[in-house]
């Protein structure tokens, strides 16, 4: 087997499907074509681009703009995660709970991949670095953004559960966890339930992309089993990191919740 | 027990509180809605910031930690919240039978059945009442009462009335109480207080002074 090259009349009859689905949306007044067009958009510029960075970095072994690369993955993913938040936390918070708790699981569980599991020489070798580090930033960022959504959105909206706790003497950790463990579960939910279903229901992409481009089936398997531990991984301690630092925050040293810490709610 | 002890303190409404109660004393709050009568109990009980020296007997605020703060001055507010389905998961589990607590059940008009209760299935009255139950099995040295008795009718207002009495006299607690009600303020035989232009006076009528400075 061997990789058959698509030209840009195949890329241009899939992305004629997008557009005949956003004509659909625009006659019909759903509301999506805008969203939709501007996403694929997105989408073509930004994996064109990374294509063409990919296909330079590839060629050198100098960690530095590797590194860079990495850097620039991680801060567009902590934007992500802010985005996604419906009540953000103020000032630096807001961005620096998502990216600490990226960092600490996402390079984390890449570089233990890549040196124990891998044993990829340089470590930091491109080829495997970057697609890795992207599969597990783009599902630790998913997991992290819905949970601490979570836990902002219902703390809110649970003010009175919470402070009558505090008032009868509980601990801010007893009077936040049946919130935190909530919060965790509506994070991990679409990873448990992507290995549940994996190879019966879904060819996952990884593992699709390898067959596709020739790979033995049995190697794509085991690849994609790799991946899928480091993605349930990376993603639980993500989000337990940043629920973790997310309802320290929601209350103050004297255990007091102080929902002033979270900007007001948009939409 | 112990007093209650508030010197100068700053909430988000008034300014340079002070505010003696002694333990086992009866002090009445009142004043126009927004004065800040709320957020003086709230800022007593440590739950929002503010500046200043509480003491509870001869123990500071900042002294020790703030739920053990919150254990000894306890605060009942005007609407409780409700973190369990059952209302028996709202009593801590050891104290069930030890401190009597179908015994204050039963002062409060309900059977010891009450606790399989659903909280969604309760009425405001009943919230209200039992949310005065899970407070003194906390046996709090200083009570802060928030519109106690403005859901009840005549006869659980007076049970009400009656078990925090008994609670004040029992245990020495000093009772600081937000009340709308005149009459129950009469009733009760307090030091009655207002608050007026952001500062705490003896109310009109009432008699006593601030207490320590007749």
């Amino acid at each position: 087997m061997s990789l058959i090259s698509l030209g840009s009349l195949d890329l241009a009859l899939a992305a004629g499907l997008v557009l005949l689905l956003s004509a659909l949306s625009w006659r019909h007044r759903l509301g999506v074509e805008r969203r939709m067009l501007i996403a694929a958009a997105r989408s073509t510029v930004q994996l064109v681009l990374l294509g063409l960075v990919l296909k330079v970095l590839f060629e050198t072994t100098h960690p530095a703009p590797i590194l860079l690369l990495a850097l620039v993955m991680l801060s567009v993913a902590g934007w992500e995660v802010l985005a996604r938040q419906q009540r953000r936390y103020r000032g630096l918070w807001g961005y620096g709970i998502g990216v600490l708790s990226m960092f600490l699981s996402s390079f984390s569980v890449t570089v233990l991949a890549l040196t124990l599991m891998i044993r990829v020489e340089p470590w930091y070798q491109p080829q495997y670095l970057i697609p890795l580090l992207g599969m597990l930033l783009g599902n630790t960022m998913n997991g992290i953004a819905i949970a601490l959504d979570g836990l902002t959105r219902q703390a809110h909206d649970a003010r009175d559960r919470i402070e009558a706790q505090l008032m009868l003497g509980a601990t801010w950790g007893e009077a936040i966890a049946d919130i935190r463990r909530d919060a965790l579960r509506s994070g991990l939910i679409p990873v448990v339930n992507a290995m549940a279903t994996a190879g019966l229901v879904s060819l996952p992409g990884m593992m699709t992309g390898q067959i596709l481009a020739g790979s033995p089936p049995m190697e794509a398997a085991k690849y994609q089993l790799l991946i899928m531990f480091l993605i349930a991984a990376g993603t639980g301690f993500g989000s337990v990191a940043a629920l973790w630092i997310g309802s320290r925050r929601l209350f103050d040293e004297r255990s007091r919740l102080r929902l002033d810490r979270l900007a007001s709610g948009r939409r | 027990m112990s007093a209650l002890r508030v010197q100068a303190l700053d909430t988000a409404v008034l300014r340079s509180v002070d505010l003696q109660v002694e333990a086992g004393e009866l002090v009445f709050l009142s004043g126009p809605s927004g004065a800040g009568k709320s957020l003086l109990l709230r800022a007593i009980a440590d739950l929002d910031p503010s500046a200043g020296q509480i003491w509870c007997g001869d123990v500071g605020r900042s002294s020790i930690p703030a739920p053990v703060w919150r254990r000894r001055v306890g605060l009942l507010p005007s609407e409780s919240g409700w973190w369990d389905e059952q209302v028996g998961g709202h009593f801590p589990a050891r104290v069930h039978d030890r401190l009597g607590l179908s015994e204050l059940l039963a002062r409060l008009g309900f059977r010891a059945a009450v606790l399989d209760w659903e909280v969604r299935r309760l009425s405001t009255g009943e919230r209200q009442r039992l949310a005065l139950a899970r407070l003194l099995v906390n046996r709090p040295e200083v009570l802060l009462l928030d519109e106690a008795t403005a859901n009840l009718d005549p006869d659980n207002r007076g049970r009400v009335e009656a078990v925090i009495a008994d609670y004040r006299a029992e245990q020495a607690a000093a009772v600081l109480w937000v009340s709308h009600d005149r009459e129950q303020r009469l009733r009760m035989k307090g030091r009655r207080l207002t608050i007026r232009d952001g500062r705490l006076e003896p109310e009109p009528g009432a008699g006593t002074g601030l207490g320590l400075h007749p």
